[in-house]
């Protein structure tokens, strides 16, 4: 008996459902079906690089570069608190960071949407408080904090794991040899932890980039970012050639930022992209 | 002092992810239809939530396609498991890159190609394409959740099934499947979780008149903050809350048996979805 021939359910359902669908995205980027029949054109692509796509693009990039870097600046810090000796049951913090996770992430944007409103919680308090109210609802802070606050375990966990396995003896040789705390962490702990650093970032950059939830619940405008872009042209205007267009860019700019991160990382540890 | 300042901005933090949640949650209590006063409590908006038809419905089709992808992508998933472990180089290379690219690909992607697929194929949109894409996002995670399983699995045992007679299948139902039964539950309640959790995915391989609690939070959300979400996020919270801690308690005991496994592996099996996409370098490297 050939045992290998389980997976062949799971091959021929993959085959069909994921690569199939993925050539067909290709098909329609690179075909144009506006004479009698199909004919290869690159008029798609060059759509994209239109100024008002263009814009879209970069105001996506920026805003989950934004995001990602808030993330990695508030997380980090976060991280190392958690894997030195300030809480006695780790355990249970991070599982705090993980339940909120787990909860519909439509449902904690909504929430911000809730806090956000001019009369809000937010602004009750900051009323109360006697400081100027806020109003960043649809604007593209307000899409900024919502990554943020959606993503920021997914910075804080991989940073963490990676923190916590480095070995206490390499900390204290470096005390030994003279480091100060400074030093150790700079050319000791920081080095050592980028693996978890290069994973966090590419675990909130690629949702960030992605998505066009958070950007339509609390950003303003139609055409905010890349997800909103192609969800609009799959739902709204019907234009699949133009709508896979734009997904084949966005997939581009996720293996090239893959790519550069697993250059920054240590060949040793590498992660080959595939 | 440093341990307070310290314990303080950890604190803090919990108080960022915590606090819409907490404000949710206490509003779906609120007798006063505005958000600014607290009218007293009640459990208006839950009542009113069972009698309201769609967010009803919405909660049937969750459930049933939430059963129906986890079980069926249980299936594939655990035969699967048991063939990509039974195979070797190019081909287990293949099967696992295949698995990985649904966990990898953005969500929208897998979205927008399993709608171009569908109407391709001239599916009516509606129950049935929901249900094939969930089975489709779920089972590499399921082939996740198994692997490690077959991995602490004695090879012995099976040929020692099949020397004292037992028929190839008699020997996986009797010897295989009951060891490796832990790894095939927890599979099937992280599928039903990412299935009732998913949106993007079921947004774009729906049809009219067919709509999951997601799609239902989706469409309420942007017409107006509505004090019957609140209270249906609650449930929701507390449902998921719930699937998780037994997840969890089961992952514990397992790991408790098994061998130590390193730390970066039980923190990274908690995120659960995020572990998938994480795990991938290593997991490839061990094999």
């Amino acid at each position: 008996m050939n045992r290998t021939r389980p997976m062949l359910p799971y091959m021929v359902w993959m085959t069909i459902f994921i690569v199939v669908p993925l050539f067909l995205i290709v098909y329609y980027a690179f075909t144009s079906t506006e004479f009698n029949g199909v004919a290869l054109t690159l008029d798609n692509f060059r759509r994209v690089f239109q100024p008002v796509y263009m814009k879209v693009l970069w105001r996506s990039v920026k805003l989950a570069v934004v995001s990602t870097a808030v993330c990695l600046f508030v997380g980090y810090p976060a991280a190392l608190i958690m894997a030195g000796n300030a809480f006695s049951r780790k355990n249970t913090v991070i599982m705090l960071f993980v339940i909120p996770m787990w909860m519909n992430f439509l449902l904690r944007t909504y929430a911000w949407l809730t806090l956000l409103e001019r009369s809000g919680f937010v602004n009750q308090f900051l009323a109360r408080i006697g400081l100027p109210s806020l109003n960043i609802l649809y604007t593209d802070s307000a899409v900024v904090l919502g990554m943020v606050y959606n993503f920021l375990p997914f910075m804080i966990l991989p940073i963490y794991s990676v923190l916590s396995k480095i070995d206490r003896g390499v900390l204290e040789a470096a005390a030994d040899l003279g480091a100060n705390k400074v030093v150790t962490f700079l050319r000791v702990i920081l080095p050592l932890s980028l693996p978890g650093v290069i994973s966090g970032i590419t675990m909130v950059f690629m949702p960030a980039l992605t998505t066009f939830v958070i950007s339509r619940l609390l950003g303003g405008g139609q055409y905010t970012l890349i997800g909103n872009l192609i969800e609009q042209q799959f739902l709204v205007v019907g234009d699949w050639g133009f709508g896979s267009a734009i997904s084949m860019v966005m997939i581009i700019l996720i293996l090239i930022s893959m790519a550069v991160m697993s250059f920054f990382e240590d060949g040793e540890e590498g992660r080959a992209l595939w | 002092m440093v341990r307070f300042l310290q314990r303080t901005y950890v604190y803090l933090i919990f108080a960022f992810l915590y606090a819409p949640i907490a404000v949710l949650i206490s509003l779906s209590f609120n007798a006063a239809r505005s958000r600014g006063s607290w009218g007293g409590f009640t459990l208006q908006w839950y009542v009113e939530l069972f009698q309201d038809r769609v967010i009803m419905n919405s909660l049937y089709t969750t459930l049933f396609i939430g059963i129906t992808s986890a079980l069926v992508a249980t299936i594939i998933g655990t035969a699967a498991a048991i063939g990509i472990h039974n195979s070797r180089g190019w081909q287990k290379k293949l099967v696992m890159n295949l698995t990985y690219i649904p966990v990898l690909n953005p969500e929208i992607v897998t979205g927008i190609s399993l709608m171009i697929l569908f109407v391709f194929a001239k599916l009516q949109f509606g129950y049935l394409t929901l249900l094939l894409a969930h089975i489709t996002f779920n089972i590499p995670y399921v082939i996740l959740s198994v692997l490690p399983k077959l991995r602490q699995l004695d090879k012995n045992l099976y040929e020692a099934a099949l020397d004292l007679g037992a028929e190839p299948w008699y020997a996986f139902l009797k010897v295989i499947l009951p060891e490796i039964m832990p790894g095939v539950i927890t599979g099937l309640l992280l599928a039903f979780t990412l299935s009732i959790d998913d949106f993007v995915v079921s947004f774009f391989t729906t049809g009219s008149g067919v709509a999951t609690l997601s799609i239902t939070v989706y469409s309420m959300a942007r017409r107006g903050i509505n004090p019957k979400l609140n209270a249906l996020s609650t449930i929701m919270f507390v449902a998921v809350l719930l699937l998780l801690i037994i997840v969890n308690v089961r992952q514990a005991q397992d790991e408790k048996k098994a061998r130590r496994q390193n730390d970066k592996e039980n923190t990274l099996s908690l995120v659960g979805r995020a572990s998938a996409a994480d795990i991938d370098p290593e997991w490839m490297q061990q094999q």
